[in-house]
């Protein structure tokens, strides 16, 4: 039986690059001096599982580059070496290194062989300038290389414990091997696994046949052995677990070492054993078969204990890097193997999701019709029949709220990012700067989340960048030399604020409008309050770097961030005080799957204005509006000139009203212009579901989407930036 | 009254069709009868008013939700130049798979009624015949006399495609 390991890749590379998001975030916290052992376990299994997947589909680059990783992890582990500043350095170089080539390896374009070469020469001079202590464990030829070369399972049940590197002496083993009848129909040969058995050592083998029914019962596809082993080796534990890792869940396996008592002596060392020696040891018996994830398509089933203790915050978390962090002291020891494959998560695609998004709005149209109904109904059974619906409906809409649940992802995924970048930034500036994090379990949809991730850096950037000062000037204005930037987030009635705070200079009023005026921004003596200021900066063209230096200033301004944002349909704004710092806060909608919308009437049509987009709704009563030569109509509204938009025109229907006085107008702001809408009726206020129409159909000017409405009848989703572009191409004309 | 039908995958149809025949589904516009590969259709359904689309082709009546998705709806008459009917009860919609250019589509076409579903064996299907310029045979696939009835079989891909990939500017003037 051949396994085509190809269709695991995917599930591999998205599990390696969470796995070395979760090693830089813990690197980083890392304390140089006085590292958390527990830390140093975290990365090195890290780096063991990613070293196992790749040589298991034969990364070969990526497997080797990883164990030397290991090899110096190893030595921080042990204690043989410092953990030190270049030291988290040179890790952190590797992490991104392995990032690059798994890319690479991804998207099978050639590695950068220089880079990788070049760090490996740092890693093995680091490594060898701990001293004569011992033989440099690279050489070492025990588990862990045979890992590399080996390794069965990403996810490999032990990890190359430090003492199965020292040279010890031969172990027996005794191994009660009892496969499950399934076992052949899994690919499993016994006779294979006995045979890797005794490439390790002796190996003594006694059969337990009685199981074994008469010829006519007998179904040649089911295993009825079970075998006694007796296994004398040199090889460590994590070799002999090696061999039966593909049975895993098809067997009863007990692995008994006799000179257990010698292990039991330092448990500590060896955690990442894992609840395969750590606990039980001492019982001196340890039951792999049931154990924790086994493959990355299979999470664990099991959760420990410890997991249910967790808040559930942090269980929600999906990440198994999040779980990992807070998840501090010794929960690891339970659950060693979270590191690749958090067990209360399951990985599954949005299209499925979606699909069920789908689902569930049609259930909620049908009983929305099935209530309207059952209103009209009357008779005996009628009132049992509405305290259903009515039951119907809750249970309808808590389902609704919980596929709309499944959606969210907490903030985390995109703050993560930030710590590694400040941290760069400040060394690269000589500043000091601390990122204190607060809401990042906030959760928000994935689409939002993963459009937030530029404006965010770009903004994070500015404020090490421009917004903290160098340490000897904020020591001459008073403050402690290290700034700090504060990321915040939370929700905020239907809508999630973040906030970039800092506590640098804030912005320079004067600079700002001495700048504005010289781009003919505003006019040399126009009257501005500070606020009126401040918002210049997200003009386009608007940069107050002096010297564009390659972090930010480079003509990318604030003006795309506000862009990007309002495009989500968001909003951002800035608080600044002089010597004390800014504030950066915007507000974005939660999801994207739903709109909150105002519906009106044009004619028999119905559609829907998303509610961020309106500012009033107003009446115009006649002699209002004025006809500006050839260029339609305009009305006078809070200090401007407002064109009117008739959408019955712009959409070819035959309206109601007419006379501008006859229906409503309704002003609407997109990309910082207004337009007034003019239609038939305001209809209702309510949450939609926007569908696309491009799915079936294509894109359509001055329509954003549909929706399906309570009765089932198609809404069109106005797109109200693009009709005020159209607008203003109809006045230009 | 809304008729599943059970389509099996495309490559299936064609694999079929290779075979020596395949099965259409034929149904009439007045007193023409067409036919579709019967794997290319999704869903038979009665009429029900549509939502306009703005700037859409005449014959594009507009969109309709089929089960949560959005599915634009034409009405086959108008895409003929035949004369326009009015929409009764038992008018029906077929909703067809089209392969587009850029990917599978979901279409709607309105028709008088659904007729039969019937085997077409390949040497029936004859190649449709230029007929001049005011009749328009681009979207025939070729013709069969099936039990001594002419079938006009349609290659839906040529005759929607066009619909779905065409992007039209909002009129510069209203």
């Amino acid at each position: 039986m051949t396994l085509d390991l190809a269709q695991f890749h995917d599930a591999f590379f998205d599990e390696s690059f969470e796995a070395l998001d979760t090693m830089e975030a813990s690197l980083l916290e890392l304390n140089v001096g006085a590292p958390d052992p527990e830390l140093i376990n975290t990365i090195f299994r890290v780096a063991h599982s990613i070293k196992g997947g790749s040589a298991t589909f034969g990364f070969s680059e990526v497997a080797s580059f990883t164990h030397s990783c290991e090899t110096l992890l190893d030595e921080l582990r042990a204690n043989r070496m410092q953990v030190t500043r270049a030291i988290t350095d040179l890790l952190l170089k590797s992490v991104d290194v392995m990032r690059e080539m798994l890319r690479a390896v991804q998207h099978k374009t050639p590695i950068d062989a220089q880079r990788v070469a070049d760090l490996q020469s740092a890693r093995e001079r680091a490594t060898a300038k701990r001293g004569e202590g011992r033989a440099p464990v690279g050489a070492a030829p025990d588990a862990g290389a045979r890992g590399a070369e080996t390794e069965a399972a990403p996810a490999a049940p032990s990890q190359a414990a430090p003492e199965s590197q020292a040279e010890r002496p031969a172990h027996r083993w005794r191994i009660a091997f009892r496969p499950y009848p399934q076992l052949f129909a899994h690919g499993n040969d016994p006779l294979r696994m006995l045979r890797e058995l005794a490439e390790l050592g002796t190996l003594d083998v006694v059969l337990d046949a009685q199981a074994l029914p008469e010829l006519d019962e007998l179904d040649p596809e089911a295993c009825y052995f079970a075998w006694d082993l007796t296994l004398t080796t040199e090889a460590g534990r994590d070799a002999i677990d090696q061999v039966f890792d593909w049975a895993e869940g098809d067997c009863e396996l007990e692995i008994h070492d006799e000179a257990a008592a010698q292990a039991a002596a330092e448990p500590a060392a060896s955690p990442a054993q894992g609840d395969a020696a750590a606990a039980p040891a001492a019982a001196a018996t340890a039951t792999a078969s049931p154990g924790p994830a086994s493959s990355p398509s299979e999470p664990a089933s099991t959760p420990a204990p410890s997991e249910a203790a967790k808040p559930p915050a942090a269980r929600a978390a999906a990440r198994p890097a999040e779980a990992a962090r807070p998840a501090g002291g010794g929960e690891h020891v339970d659950v060693p193997k979270q590191g690749l494959g958090d067990g209360s998560s399951i990985r599954v695609s949005t299209e499925k999701i979606d699909e069920l998004m789908n689902t569930v709005g049609e259930l909620v149209i049908t009983q929305s019709m099935l209530s309207q109904l059952g209103g009209q109904i009357s008779g005996m059974a009628a009132d049992q029949l509405r305290s259903g619906l009515a039951q119907l409906e809750r249970n309808v809409r808590e389902l609704q709220e919980s596929v709309m649940r499944v959606r969210m992802l907490p903030i985390s995924f995109v703050f993560s990012r930030f710590p590694r970048m400040v941290r760069d930034l400040s060394q690269r500036l000589g500043k000091q700067v601390d990122l204190k994090v607060t809401g990042e379990q906030t959760e928000l949809d994935k689409t939002v989340l993963e459009k937030i991730g530029d404006p965010l850096v770009h903004l994070v950037r500015n404020s090490v960048d421009h917004g903290i000062e160098l340490p000897e000037a904020r020591v001459a204005a008073g403050k402690p030399p290290t700034g700090t930037i504060h990321l915040v987030a939370y929700h905020k009635g239907g809508n999630i604020t973040v906030e970039v705070c800092d506590d640098g200079g804030g912005l320079d009023r004067d600079r700002i409008l001495a700048k504005a005026q010289a781009r003919g921004l505003v006019g040399p003596n126009d009257a501005l309050s500070d606020e009126a200021i401040y918002e210049l900066i997200f003009m386009a063209g608007f940069s107050t770097a002096d010297q564009a230096t390659d972090i930010s200033g480079r003509g990318v301004g604030m003006d795309v961030v506000r862009r990007n944002i309002k495009e989500l349909g968001g909003n951002i704004e800035v608080r600044s005080t002089p010597g004390k710092g800014s504030r950066f806060i915007i507000t974005l909608p939660l999801t994207l799957a739903i709109v909150d919308g105002q519906s009106v009437s044009v004619g028999t049509e119905t559609y829907i204005v998303p509610l961020i987009t309106i500012i009033e709704s107003l009446q115009l009563k006649p002699g209002m509006v004025n006809r500006v030569a050839g260029q339609g109509e305009v009305f006078w509204f809070r200090d401007d000139y407002v064109p009117v938009v008739r959408l019955h025109e712009v959409f070819g229907i035959k309206p109601r009203a007419t006379q501008l006085h006859e229906g409503l107008i309704m002003v609407v702001e997109g990309e910082g212009r207004r337009v007034g809408i003019f239609v038939d009726d305001l209809l209702g206020q309510q949450q939609v579901v926007i569908k696309s129409l491009e799915t079936n159909y294509r894109r359509v000017e001055g329509v954003s989407g549909a929706t399906i409405l309570g009765d089932g009848a198609v809404a069109l989703i106005l797109d109200v930036p693009g009709l005020i572009r159209a607008a203003a191409q109809r006045a230009a004309a | 009254m809304t008729t599943q039908v059970h389509a099996t995958a495309q490559d299936g149809g064609h694999a079929a069709a290779k075979a020596g025949s395949h099965q259409v589904l034929t149904f009439t516009l007045g007193d023409e009868t067409y036919g579709v590969d019967i794997l290319r259709v999704q869903e038979i359904r009665g009429w029900s008013p549509v939502t306009r689309i703005p700037q859409a082709p005449a014959h594009v009546l507009g969109v309709l939700n089929l089960r949560g998705s959005i599915v634009p709806i034409v009405d086959l008459r108008m895409r003929f130049n035949l004369e326009l009917a009015e929409y009764t009860p038992l008018t029906v919609i077929i909703v067809l798979s089209v392969e587009s250019p850029l990917g599978r589509r979901d279409f709607g076409v309105v028709v008088d009624g659904v007729s039969d579903v019937m085997d077409v064996a390949v040497e029936d299907v004859k190649p449709a015949p230029e007929l001049g310029a005011h009749v328009s045979t681009e979207f025939i696939e070729g013709l069969a006399a099936v039990s001594g009835r002419m079938v006009m079989l349609l290659d839906i891909d040529r005759l929607i495609g066009a619909d779905v990939t065409e992007m039209q500017a909002l009129p510069a003037t209203g």
